[in-house]
C-alpha cells in the first residue's frame, strides 16, 4: 500500500496521530506537500463524503476524520506558504447577527477547512457589514452564513444587498444555510446557493471555484 | 404558583439511546467502542458542567391570553387559542442547563475536538428537553396531589416559535415570568441566553382538548412535527 492510501485509510479512521506520522514521513522522503494534500488527504476526506451520504457511517466519524485531516493540513500548511502554493479558496463563514447559534457553522466550517478551503470563521451574531468589510480586504472567492431562527434570516438579505452596493455581488459567491433557510429563500434574497448540510457546502464551494 | 426550581443533572442527564438518534445514528452505534467512549466522555461533562434551573407560574387563563397574544403575530389558527380556553389549569415555565455546558462545547470545537463536542451539544439539547420534561410532570404531579388523584389529567407544553405561537411572544412571556431570576436573558431576536433553555407554557386538562391537524398553514415550515409523537404518546398512555 502506497504511503497515500495509508494515509487515506488513517483519516478515513479518524487516527489522528497515525495521520500525523504518515504526513511527517511522507515529507521525510521528499513527497511535496501539495502531492500529500492532493493524494492522500483530500481523496481521504472525499471518500469520507460519501460513505456518510450512503450513510454508511454518521457525524462522529466524519468529525474525527475531519479532525484528523486538519492535523495534517497543519503540517502542510507552513510549507505550502513558504512554497507559494495557494489554497482552493477562502471562504469568509459567520452567523448572522443577532443570532448565537455556532454549531452548524462550526460544523460547515471544519469540513470546507478539511476539503482544502482557507477559513476565516467570524463567529456568530456577524453584523452584516463585517461579511462584507473581511470578504473585501480578505480577497475572499464565498462568502458563507448560518440563521438558526426566523427573526435573523433577513440580515442574510441585508448581506446579499451589501454585497450588490459594495459591486462584489456575483464577484463573492454568497451561500446560506440554517434549520429555517431553504433553497426558495435563497433565490428569493438573490442568494447564489442554499446549502442543506456542511457535505453540500463543500461541494457547491468547489463548484464556485472550479475545482469539481 | 410560583416557583424557583433546583434540580440535579444526574436528574436529567440524556439517554445515550436519544442522544444517538439526535444525531440520526442507529442504536448499533453504542457497540463501537469510539462511539461508546464520546458518549461516556460526553456524559460525564454533562454531568459536570450542567447546572440545571427552572422557573414556573401558574396563571389564569385571562392572564395567559395576554402572554399568547404577544405582539400580535400569531398565526391565526394557532392550536394553542382554543386549547388554553379549555385547559383546566396553565403554568408558564423556563428552563435551563447554564452557561458553563456550552462554554465547554465552544472550547471543545476551538481544540479541535469536534466530535466530543458535537456530541456534548446534543447531550445538551437533550438534557435542556429532558428538564422541559421534568417541570412537567412535577406539575403535573402537583396538580394531580391538588385536585385528589386525576388519572384522565393530561398535560402538554408548547413555546414561542412553533405551532403558531409566533417567537415575538417571548417577550410577554418574559414581562409575566421573569426568568432573568434563572439567568435566562433575551436578545433582540428573542433568542434566548444560556443558549440551551427552553421556555413556554404547560397546559393540563382532558386529552381531547389537545387534539389538532397537522395541516395547518404553519405546519409546512415545522421541521420537527413533534406534536404528532407527543399525541401519539399521550393517547396511548390513555388507553
Amino acid at each position: 500500500m502506497d504511503i497515500f492510501q495509508q494515509i487515506g485509510d488513517s483519516l478515513q479512521n479518524g487516527d489522528t496521530d497515525g495521520v500525523q506520522t504518515l504526513v511527517r514521513s511522507a515529507l521525510d522522503t521528499g513527497v511535496k506537500p501539495l502531492e500529500i494534500l492532493n493524494s492522500g488527504l483530500i481523496p481521504g476526506m472525499n471518500r469520507v463524503g460519501e460513505k456518510f451520504r450512503a450513510h454508511e457511517i454518521f457525524l462522529p466519524d466524519v468529525l474525527l476524520a475531519a479532525r484528523a485531516m486538519h492535523c495534517g493540513i497543519d503540517l502542510l500548511k507552513p510549507l505550502m506558504i513558504k512554497e507559494g502554493i495557494p489554497n482552493l479558496g477562502k471562504i469568509v463563514i459567520g452567523t448572522v447577527r443577532g443570532d448565537l447559534h455556532d454549531i452548524g457553522k462550526n460544523l460547515v466550517a471544519i469540513l470546507l477547512k478539511g476539503a482544502g478551503f482557507e477559513i476565516i470563521d467570524l463567529g456568530h451574531d456577524v453584523p452584516p457589514e463585517k461579511f462584507i468589510k473581511t470578504a473585501m480586504s480578505e480577497k475572499a472567492n464565498i462568502i458563507g452564513m448560518s440563521a438558526l431562527l426566523t427573526t435573523t434570516m433577513p440580515v442574510m438579505k441585508k448581506v446579499v444587498d451589501l454585497a450588490r452596493a459594495e459591486g462584489i455581488y456575483g464577484k463573492v459567491r454568497i451561500m446560506i444555510g440554517g434549520a429555517p433557510v431553504t433553497a426558495e429563500y435563497a433565490r428569493q434574497i438573490g442568494a447564489d446557493a442554499y446549502c442543506f448540510d456542511g457535505m453540500k457546502a463543500v461541494d457547491t464551494a468547489r463548484q464556485f471555484v472550479g475545482q469539481n | 404558583m410560583s416557583d424557583r426550581k433546583d434540580i440535579f443533572a444526574r436528574d436529567i442527564l440524556p439517554a445515550p439511546e436519544s442522544i444517538l438518534r439526535a444525531q440520526d445514528m442507529p442504536i448499533e452505534k453504542m457497540a463501537d467502542p469510539r462511539i461508546a467512549d464520546l458518549l461516556y466522555q460526553a456524559l460525564r461533562l454533562f454531568d459536570q458542567y450542567a447546572e440545571p434551573q427552572a422557573i414556573i407560574r401558574e396563571l389564569s387563563s385571562e392572564d395567559f391570553s395576554l402572554v399568547l397574544n404577544g405582539e400580535g403575530n400569531n398565526a391565526i389558527d394557532a392550536p394553542l387559542y382554543d386549547i388554553y380556553m379549555s385547559a383546566d389549569s396553565l403554568a408558564m415555565f423556563a428552563v435551563t442547563i447554564g452557561e458553563k455546558i456550552s462554554d465547554e462545547i465552544s472550547r471543545l470545537f476551538r481544540v479541535s475536538d469536534f466530535a466530543l463536542g458535537a456530541m456534548l451539544d446534543t447531550a445538551a439539547s437533550e438534557g435542556t428537553d429532558n428538564l422541559a420534561n421534568f417541570l412537567e410532570s412535577s406539575y403535573k404531579a402537583s396538580l394531580q396531589v391538588r385536585s385528589g388523584s386525576n388519572s384522565s389529567l393530561v398535560t402538554m407544553r408548547f413555546s414561542p416559535g412553533y405551532c403558531g405561537w409566533d417567537i415575538s411572544g417571548q417577550l410577554k412571556l418574559f414581562e409575566f415570568l421573569n426568568p432573568d431570576k434563572i439567568g435566562i436573558r433575551l436578545n433582540q431576536s428573542f433568542l434566548m441566553q444560556p443558549l440551551k433553555s427552553i421556555s413556554g407554557v404547560i397546559l393540563a386538562g382532558a386529552p381531547k382538548i389537545f387534539y389538532f391537524e397537522d395541516n395547518l398553514s404553519f405546519c409546512d415550515q415545522c421541521t420537527t412535527h413533534s406534536c404528532r409523537e407527543r399525541l401519539k404518546v399521550m393517547q396511548a398512555s390513555n388507553l
